[in-house]
């Protein structure tokens, strides 16, 4: 589905990301982690074309992403950015803005199909209780599945996430993973989220891909991935893996400067 | 249908409504003042009297133009508030009216009008707006992200340097350009020249056409660009032909009536308050609302101490400068 080869590219003349290379298969829930500036929101940034490329390709569905028309990609691909800008939208105001890159020239109106697919989205979501509010007044949590409910109605094949639980509390934490994982497994979404709590990504995705100063430091399995070999080395912290024993997922535990005997 | 739709419908219905109340109320108010019975019946009459001739060539081409410019100037507002995300901008606030009118006022002391024709007037008020406008965007921007604080200090600093040039342009020119400029720069709704008052017709109406094929690339855009980019909008596309637009309405409107401040301030912000924050019922109810505000605040000025006729812009800023500061301060206690 998307095939990343040589990737170079950052702001300005500062290279953020250099040969950068991988593939995510449909069907994939892919964790992009790794420390603060690694790279992690550039990759993303990236891979959702409104940054240019210094080098490379990133293939979407065997087709370079910058000569895919702008609204047949918003068609395929929704990108749920790290707090975005909102404003006085009412929340199904805002969901339906999702609707846009599936309008015809010379439409200005929702269709009947348009209103159903948004009621869909946002039942999904469990935000049609939200639907009458102002965006800009409900809470960081709600307004994490209302993106989401947004993203939903681009009926994407892709989904792009940046950091989709930052500032959230467990519950809404769970909530949105959650909601992401079902997406993935009943629907078949292809999901790529960066994420930046370790233990939240070796939880929930299939695959993770560590970066470490812009560039790809191991790529595999979370149980490959988040050894403590590997996180010392990245994060320069001491830490120590256990295993979830409920999912048989691994669990990082921070070891405090005292504890280091 | 819809229920958001017809909601609409019935706004739009009843703006028309009160355009048409607010135009027929304007045509009998004056230092001359004629109840409706009388209007038909000159109407029907025809010519020669007096009295026709106060209803259709001084009370009727105003009541026109106040619709054409009122429309024209929230139309503007709308377009840049949604463009720069901030209720407080328009084209006055922004610079931009400036901008127009200094445009304006080269033409005038150049005396291009007279040589080229009276159509450079809003040619080079549209010129004028243009420059302030990507002026204020590329002095605003920094690595794709447009910065909000800036915006309104730039724009104010950019009027003050416009009509400073105006004063200096004024200072040097004859003494006949001089009236002119005077009468035309505090901005009044008096043009004697039917070719400019159609032009604006037309202009204000196609501008309001154009935009409506960018109502749902302003909705996006009021998130960022980069949402409406992922959103699948060609911002660099609709952001070069709104600011285009924006400037030809406010070249227009300066050109004709010179500087009317705030209306562009004022009808979107109380049209928003009831319709909502979606362009595509945005625009069209603010450009009816705008041309009835705007021919309401002209009957005001020739009515308040008739015989004699206040500047409408006079009337247009103290009710526009009270509501943007109220505006800001409610902004900052939120």
């Amino acid at each position: 589905m998307l095939q990343i080869r040589d990737l170079t590219c950052g702001y300005d003349s500062r290279f953020l990301l250099q040969d950068i290379n991988f593939k995510v298969a449909a069907g994939e829930f892919i964790g992009i982690v790794g420390p603060n500036g690694s790279g992690k929101t550039t990759l993303l940034r990236a891979i959702s074309g409104v940054l240019k490329l210094k080098k490379g390709v990133i293939l979407f569905e065997g087709k370079d992403i910058p000569r895919i028309n702008q609204k047949e990609l918003a068609r395929k691909m929704a990108v749920v950015s790290q707090n975005p800008p909102v404003n006085s939208l009412t929340t199904e105001e805002f969901v339906l803005l999702g609707r846009i890159p599936h309008f015809q020239r010379l439409q200005f109106l929702e269709s009947k199909q348009d209103l159903e697919i948004a009621e869909r989205a946002m039942a999904l979501t469990g935000t049609l209780k939200l639907r009458g509010r102002p965006v800009e007044e409900i809470s960081g949590g709600e307004k994490q599945l209302v993106l989401i409910a947004r993203a939903l109605c681009q009926e994407p094949r892709l989904l792009l996430l940046d950091e989709p639980t930052a500032h959230l509390d467990i519950t809404h934490q769970v909530a949105v993973l959650d909601l992401i994982k079902k997406l993935n497994k009943e629907f078949g979404l292809t999901v790529i989220t960066v994420l930046h709590d370790l233990n939240l990504a070796g939880e929930y995705c299939d695959k993770l891909i560590l970066l470490n100063n812009g560039r790809i430091h191991k790529v595999g399995a979370p149980g490959d991935v988040l050894t403590y070999q590997v996180i010392e080395d990245v994060y320069k912290t001491v830490v120590l893996v256990k295993e979830n024993p409920i999912s048989r997922r691994p669990y990082i535990f921070l070891v405090p400067q005292e504890g280091r005997k | 249908m819809n229920k958001k739709i017809l909601y609409w419908i019935v706004w739009m219905l009843g703006l028309g409504a009160a355009l048409l109340v607010i135009s027929v109320f304007s045509l009998c108010a004056g230092s001359v003042g004629m109840p409706i019975k009388k209007i038909i019946s000159l109407i029907l009459e025809g010519k020669s009297s007096a009295e026709y001739s106060i209803l259709l060539d001084i009370r009727l081409p105003r009541i026109i133009l106040g619709f054409a410019i009122g429309g024209a100037l929230s139309l503007a507002g709308v377009i840049l508030q949604g463009m720069f995300r901030n209720p407080l901008v328009e084209p006055y606030t922004l610079g931009i009216s400036g901008g127009a009118a200094l445009g304006v006022c080269l033409n005038i002391v150049l005396r291009l009008h007279r040589f080229w024709g009276v159509l450079t007037l809003p040619l080079f008020g549209f010129l004028g707006a243009i420059v302030v406008i990507s002026l204020i965007y590329f002095l605003n921007i920094r690595k794709g992200i447009l910065k909000m604080q800036g915006l309104l200090l730039t724009g104010v600093m950019l009027s003050f340097i416009s009509s400073s040039i105006i004063m200096l342009l004024m200072a040097v020119s004859r003494t006949e350009d001089l009236q002119g400029i005077i009468f035309w720069i505090m901005g009044s709704l008096e043009e004697p020249n039917w070719l400019l008052i159609k032009v604006a017709v037309i202009v204000s109406v196609l501008g309001l056409i154009v935009s409506y094929f960018f109502s749902l690339s302003l909705n996006a855009l009021s998130l960022g660009e980069e949402e409406a980019r992922h959103l699948g909008v060609n911002t660099e596309k609709a952001k070069r032909l709104l600011f285009i637009l924006a400037s030809v309405l406010t070249g227009l409107s300066v050109s004709v009536c010179g500087v009317i401040g705030f209306v562009g301030l004022i009808v979107p912000h109380f049209v928003r308050s009831f319709v909502g924050s979606d362009n595509r019922i945005l625009l069209g109810s603010s450009f009816l609302a705008g041309a009835c505000f705007l021919i309401l605040c002209d009957t005001l000025a020739r009515t308040i101490i008739a015989p004699l006729e206040l500047p409408v812009g006079v009337i247009t800023g103290i009710l526009g400068g009270s509501v943007f500061v109220y505006v800001l301060a409610k902004k900052t206690v939120s």
